[in-house]
């Protein structure tokens, strides 16, 4: 992968500026290379990591992993399923994965009450849906690389030769 | 006087009350850390406590554990196509620290001369005076830093028994290509001059390959050759390094290791032979992190109009403050009232560092944006 999107994996907020420093760059180039991923869409948008743990009154304080298993369409396969599921906001992520069911779907929501009843009368009733099961989550470790753990604190001393 | 001669002749050092200043700071930006930011990678840290899960608690052969002995023969095989016995010329030592002591034990008599490049890393002088030996200091600061064959060879006379190099070096970040080293060893072979030579930082090169001295023509038999842990997969608490160089040498120091240490925790041998096997990866996004640090480090000391040269290796930057007109102790010491920066002056690598501070940039990029905006403060170059 370019060095200027490892960077920007990391850091969204890394300045053209910065990337340039770090790896010996014209500024302007790095701000081409980056507008071309941005209008590819190889790099789509930039966010914070929120550890959600920490912030109260927020919508998706309940977050539940769905296996759904699907009855394939006739030359659509999957997709169209697929795009009809994620499409609602309440859907974070979805995948298709091999093994016992089909899609894995994320869902985040207020509370475990407006989850179930997105399964319940949105997704389980949908047309070419054989089942689901689903998965509440209890706590989140690590997302997306990042530990959510507040700061870890500096075990080195603070000087040495 | 109940302490030695030897001992009391070392000088103190002269930046401990500094040192004490800035550990009794709270909230200190540090670039001042001698070693990495990260923890050691976990694929390491596991194998370690496996190993106590499964009981390994006993002491090990004096040399080290074979399997480590042998997966450092191979890893210095693959990368440098140097071939030394994991039997008779590989030895474990807690930390490069404890090699220079041994090599220069091995190889000492009274009234030897050592000779030591400065800058350099602070433990050769004293651990040579330890050893009995004379060190004699080679001032390279108007040299770019750097040992020249003219300025080796000025130094050189019948009593001079070996040259302790450290490249990529600490504190400069400085280091060598193989056609400089090519001349340094053509000099070092014609005066049967030994070479102890410090590439702990070696992993850690990163505009060109590095060169490891004993793969220099002629050179394996006359080099005792040490490397680390420490510094390329973030192991410095485990104290684990190893030496390797011809036989007699490797012999000499295992037998002061063997009364003196016995060996180098367990533990710490089983997490560096997983360090081997499977910390390659790891290590090489470290360095690549390293690198992007250095050269915005670089750019930005630059810019504040601290000049500097861009290290080739290690983590460390040794940028010149004498535009300022302070003396280096004043610069590290107002910076750290001033800004809650700390740096190592210069002159706690010798007095010839005056006008300089050492810059560690192994912290988070992060912590360094922070430190170079205060910096800038602090040299009125931004508000």
């Amino acid at each position: 992968m370019d060095e200027i999107l490892e960077i920007l994996e990391k850091d969204g907020r890394a300045s053209a500026e910065e990337i340039a420093k770090m790896i010996r760059k014209d500024p302007a180039a790095v701000r081409k290379s980056i507008r071309k991923y941005e209008k590819e869409g190889a790099i789509l948008k930039y966010k914070a990591v929120i550890n959600k743990d920490l912030v109260r009154d927020s919508d998706s304080e309940v977050r539940a992993l769905i296996e759904v298993n699907i009855l394939p369409q006739k030359d659509l396969g999957f997709d169209k399923i697929a795009e009809r599921i994620y499409s609602f906001p309440e859907v974070t992520s979805c995948y298709l994965i091999s093994g016992t069911y089909d899609l894995l779907v994320v869902v985040e929501g207020k509370s475990l009450h407006t989850v179930s009843n997105f399964v319940a009368e949105k997704l389980s009733c949908m047309e070419n849906v054989r089942g689901t099961a689903t998965h509440f989550l209890l706590k989140k470790y690590k997302e997306d690389g990042v530990i959510l753990k507040h700061k870890t604190e500096n075990k080195r001393i603070a000087i040495s030769y | 006087m109940r302490t030695s001669k030897v001992v009391e002749k070392i000088q103190p050092s002269g930046i401990r009350a500094f040192f004490d200043l800035v550990l009794g700071m709270k909230d200190v930006i540090s670039l001042g850390v001698g070693e990495p930011d990260f923890v050691t990678p976990w694929q390491i840290r596991e194998a370690g406590i496996y190993s106590l899960e499964q009981g390994f608690t006993s002491y090990t052969s004096n040399k080290g554990l074979y399997k480590l002995r042998l997966g450092i023969h191979r890893y210095l095989k693959n990368k440098f196509g140097l071939d030394y016995c994991p039997d008779e010329e590989i030895l474990i030592t807690v930390g490069v620290s404890e090699g220079v002591d041994l090599a220069l034990r091995s190889i000492i008599n009274p009234g030897d001369k050592v000779l030591v490049p400065v800058p350099g890393y602070v433990s050769y002088g004293p651990v040579t005076e330890l050893a009995g030996g004379v060190p004699v200091y080679i001032d390279t600061s108007k040299n770019g830093l750097k040992i020249t064959p003219a300025l080796l060879k000025k130094h050189i006379d019948k009593k001079v028994k070996a040259i302790i190099l450290n490249y990529p070096t600490n504190p400069t970040g400085v280091s060598y290509r193989r056609k400089e080293l090519e001349e340094l060893n053509r000099i070092l072979l014609r005066h049967k001059i030994l070479c102890i030579s410090d590439e702990v930082y070696g992993d850690l090169t990163y505009d060109f390959e590095h060169t490891a001295f004993p793969t220099l023509p002629g050179a394996k038999k006359n080099t005792v050759y040490l490397n680390g842990f420490s510094k390329s997969f973030a192991m410095t608490g485990w104290r684990v390094a190893f030496a390797c160089g011809p036989k007699d040498i490797i012999a000499a120091m295992t037998k002061i290791h063997q009364y003196t240490i016995m060996c180098v925790s367990i533990t710490s041998q089983m997490a560096a032979a997983e360090a081997l096997a499977s910390g390659r990866k790891s290590m090489e996004q470290m360095k690549r992190e390293y690198d992007r640090r250095r050269q915005f480090v670089t750019v930005e000391m630059n810019s504040l109009g601290l000049k500097c040269s861009r290290p080739q290796g290690a983590f460390y930057i040794f940028p010149s403050i004498k535009g300022t007109g302070l003396s280096s102790m004043d610069f590290s010491r107002k910076l750290l009232e001033k800004e809650k920066v700390a740096v190592v002056p210069g002159t706690a690598f010798g007095p010839c560092c005056e006008g300089y501070i050492r810059i560690s940039y192994a912290s988070s990029m992060d912590s360094l944006k922070e430190a170079l905006v205060r910096i800038g403060k602090f040299l009125g170059k931004r508000e």
